[in-house]
């Protein structure tokens, strides 16, 4: 166990001075670099946001099923095809329809290039399934139709999200999807997290449509409360243009009586629509709803051709602006909530770091100086083994570019008072062999061969711990899961192949004499 | 070997005495648990948590309580955090929406003392996640014991495995009934030091049962019982250096690394210290229970 060949030794200091100057890297300049790499540091540590968003296409579901009613009803009617008593409730679709109207019904709905049902040949199964009940015919999402709208959904939440995002500008946020139906945001560095909030909260649905009675429609009405709350709108249901006929939208003052509005622009089809609606309708009052409330309800005073035009409300600068740029990144296809949300200020980060630093030095300290005086020079192989380790550990969680978190520098510190225990094995287990053994050489070698298996048992049991916690934990947890394991690996290399050999070289030294 | 039985602390004397203290503590700590339960935290109860400082350091609970008492927010606690400058506010899961209550708060609180107050940390866990997090970290501390219990049974044979894990619920309960006693709270750090404890006892013993084995095979006249203390005292010395560096490690963040690591590194000493005792006095000794004799090890060979 005590024979190193040249190679190998070669290879061992290679490797620690690699990974060595890897380490070092982070605390140089970036020209100085050996590698362009860094370890990250986590939210907790330098600051920021974690917000994990939740998309509700629950109601999407229902409204997808009222579309594809009117579609059946066109299809019914297009084909003369008889059926009575058509509603949707609880999320299905029921209606009564004679069996050989049915049966053509059916013939179309499950052909596999029907427009109306369509089919994924991935899942060998429709949008759409149906049940026949008595002579009633039930239509509802498959479980596959349901992902799929599920998926659409989040899909395209999170482009909205991350348009949204990148609007307002923060440094480097991750973004992603999680699950069926949720987005991570990572927003490192951000100070006040309630704007970015709020902004992602909104589904900014915006339309504009007519106010009072007197306009006919077949769409109806509903009464909307305006956005201070203080009066309620009999707005109708027939919309003119939505948030998707717009192309950009900018705060602005406007000049005539000081007031903040925000400006828009419609595209083609939105200016035309726009342009007749105003026209036919001059004197009405034309209400700007977003979310459910109306933001204001001016009168149409001469018809707007220009495909522009000003949103004015009670807007602050401020709000403005965000409204802005609501419309420019567009209606989130579902409403969005905050299912989980981290916020560290900066100043707790720093201090943070200042606290793991101290306690790493502090635990360093006492181990190195436990072991100096219980093991004297054998103390002092397994402490520059120990500081080797720590660089090592470093070293390797910049290659691969880790994040470090605050429960992840507590893992560095845990390693610290773990990693002696490897040399702890084997130099107590020396001991017992001097007693032993008259070659104290033989002693050396049968110590690191005979604690072998008890080692790499304590390590593994210690590796299957932070494994189990890596792929279970979260965030910070994951952290300390990363750094508890590679330094458990570190552990292993430095024990074997570093303080191994320094210990040959102090025994073929020092103790050959001896026997 | 004369020289070594000199030395030698008859474990068996104290057997007893130490099985007959795990028992009754572990009856103690599942009697808590169903009593009085675990202090769950936001992580795994929902809700939200506002930690503040106070800039000037001459704002007091009282104050921060009143500055709030008028907000329709729920059931607000008010807490000193570690320092007497840093405040922890901790609502619980209301029907209004978390995340508009923490900007409500926020601004309250700022403009009730002048911005002398800076936020710095906001935590705010909705009714799914914590559900979710409760089920994954119980998941995690069941697949991590299963996990021990199989590589044992691996490594040796399910004789050791079922003394081991046996061992290691005794840790956890223990653990777990130290923080239902003290009301300490139990959030995700906490499962992620139940899970090193898990590996750190498991470690312990191990090199225990790694001797164990090894005498076996040495011994052929000697019983379990005489073949376990053997192997205890001659792994103690190694038992007990690990357990003191680990420790000189635990408490340096214990004392300096900041209140957020308080919790992690008490529930680790915790259970740095009834992991070493349980794989000496609970581990051990139950192999004399599921019939570990030469044959069990000698079998392994062939």
């Amino acid at each position: 166990m005590l024979y190193f060949s040249k190679l190998k030794i070669i290879l061992i200091y290679f490797f620690i001075l690699t990974i060595s100057l890897i380490a070092v890297g982070n605390f140089l300049d970036k020209d100085f670099n050996f590698v362009d790499k860094k370890i990250n540091l986590g939210l907790d540590l330098q600051g920021g946001s974690y917000l994990l968003l939740e998309v509700d296409s629950e109601p999407l579901i229902e409204q997808k099923l009222q579309n594809k009613l009117l579609s059946i009803k066109k299809y019914f009617k297009d084909n003369n095809l008889k059926y009575s008593n058509i509603e949707l409730k609880d999320e299905k679709i029921f209606l009564t329809i004679e069996d050989k109207y049915q049966k053509e019904f059916l013939d179309y709905f499950l052909d596999k290039k029907n427009n109306l049902n369509i089919y994924f040949a991935r899942y060998n199964s429709y949008e759409i399934d149906h049940e026949i009940k008595n002579n009633s015919l039930i239509l509802f999402y498959s479980k596959y139709g349901i992902i799929n709208i599920e998926t659409q959904t989040l899909d395209q939440s999170l482009e909205i999200v991350r348009k949204r995002i990148d609007e307002i500008g923060t440094k480097e946020p991750t973004i992603l999807k999680r699950g069926k139906n949720r987005i991570l945001v990572e927003l490192p560095g951000l100070k006040n997290p309630e704007r970015i909030k709020s902004l992602l909260g909104k589904t900014a649905n915006l339309t504009f449509r007519f106010v009072g009675t007197d306009v006919s429609n077949e769409f109806g009405y509903e009464e909307l409360p305006s956005e201070s709350g203080d009066e309620q709108l009999k707005i109708s249901r027939r919309v003119i243009i939505s948030g998707e006929n717009l192309v950009d939208a900018q705060p602005m003052i406007d000049n005539l009586n000081n007031e903040t509005v925000v400006s828009f622009k419609l595209d083609r089809l939105g200016s035309q629509r726009f342009g007749q609606a105003t026209k036919k309708n001059v004197g009405k009052r034309l209400a700007i709803v977003l979310d459910g409330k109306v933001i204001s309800a001016p009168f149409v005073r001469e018809s707007i051709l220009g495909g522009s035009g000003q949103i004015s409300g009670d807007f602050t600068f401020q709000t403005a602006t965000d409204l802005a740029l609501l419309l420019r990144s567009g209606a989130l296809p579902a409403p969005i909530n905050i299912a989980e949300e981290r916020t560290v200020g900066p100043d707790l980060g720093e201090d943070s770091i200042k606290a793991g630093a101290i306690s790493l030095m502090l635990g360093f300290f006492l181990v190195i100086t436990f072991m100096l005086s219980k093991y004297k020079i054998l103390g002092l192989i397994s402490n520059l083994s120990l500081f080797v380790n720590l660089v090592l550990l470093l070293g390797i969680l910049t290659l691969f570019e880790a994040t470090l978190t605050l429960p992840g520098i507590a893992g560095i510190i845990l390693t610290v008072g773990m990693a002696v225990d490897a040399n702890v094995l084997i130099f107590e287990r020396i001991k017992e062999e001097l007693g032993n053994e008259e070659n104290q050489i033989y002693a050396y070698d049968a110590g690191y061969k005979k604690a072998q298996s008890a080692v790499l048992d304590a390590n593994i049991t210690t590796l299957i711990s932070a494994i189990i916690l890596f792929m279970m934990g979260s965030g910070p947890v994951k952290g300390f899961a990363i750094t508890l394991g590679v330094g458990i690996l570190t552990t292993l290399f430095c024990t074997y192949f570093f303080a191994r050999h320094l210990t040959s070289i102090y025994v073929m030294k020092f103790k050959k004499s001896k026997y | 070997m004369s020289d070594k039985t000199k030395k030698r602390i008859d474990f068996n004397k104290h057997f007893k005495i130490a099985n007959i203290f795990s028992t009754c503590a572990i009856i103690f700590c599942l009697s808590i648990f169903f009593l009085k339960g675990l202090n769950l935290g936001i992580d795994f109860k929902g809700g939200t948590l506002i930690e503040i400082r106070s800039e000037s350091g001459d704002i007091n609970i009282k104050d921060l309580r009143s500055s709030i008492s008028n907000l329709d927010i729920g059931d607000v606690s008010v807490k000193n955090f570690g320092s007497k400058q840093d405040f922890i506010i901790k609502l619980e899961l209301s029907n209004k929406k978390n995340s508009e209550n923490v900007n409500l708060i926020k601004n309250k609180i700022s403009s009730y003392f002048n911005d002398q107050v800076s936020f710095r940390r906001v935590e705010n866990v909705g009714p799914k996640v914590s559900n979710e997090l409760i089920n994954s970290g119980i998941l995690a501390i069941a697949l991590s014991l299963s996990a021990m219990l199989i590589y044992i049974w691996i490594r040796f044979e399910w004789q050791f495995s079922l003394a081991a894990i046996l061992a290691l619920l005794h840790d956890v309960i223990f653990t777990l009934g130290i923080f239902s006693l003290f009301s300490y709270e139990i959030n995700l750090s906490i499962v992620a030091a139940i899970l090193t404890i898990v590996g750190y006892s498991m470690n312990d013993t191990v090199v225990i049962f790694d001797r164990i084995r090894e005498n076996l095979r040495k011994y052929n006249h000697f019983n379990i019982i005489e073949i376990s203390n053997i192997s205890i005292n001659e792994t103690l010395s190694r038992t007990i250096i690990t357990s003191l560096t680990t420790l000189l490690a635990l408490f340096s963040i214990y004392f300096v690394g900041g209140e957020i690591l308080r919790g992690f590194s008490f529930a680790m000493i915790v259970g740095v210290i009834i992991g070493t005792f349980s794989s000496i006095f609970v581990a051990t000794p139950f192999l004399k229970f599921t019939n570990v004799t030469q044959k069990t090890v000698n079998k392994e060979e062939k």
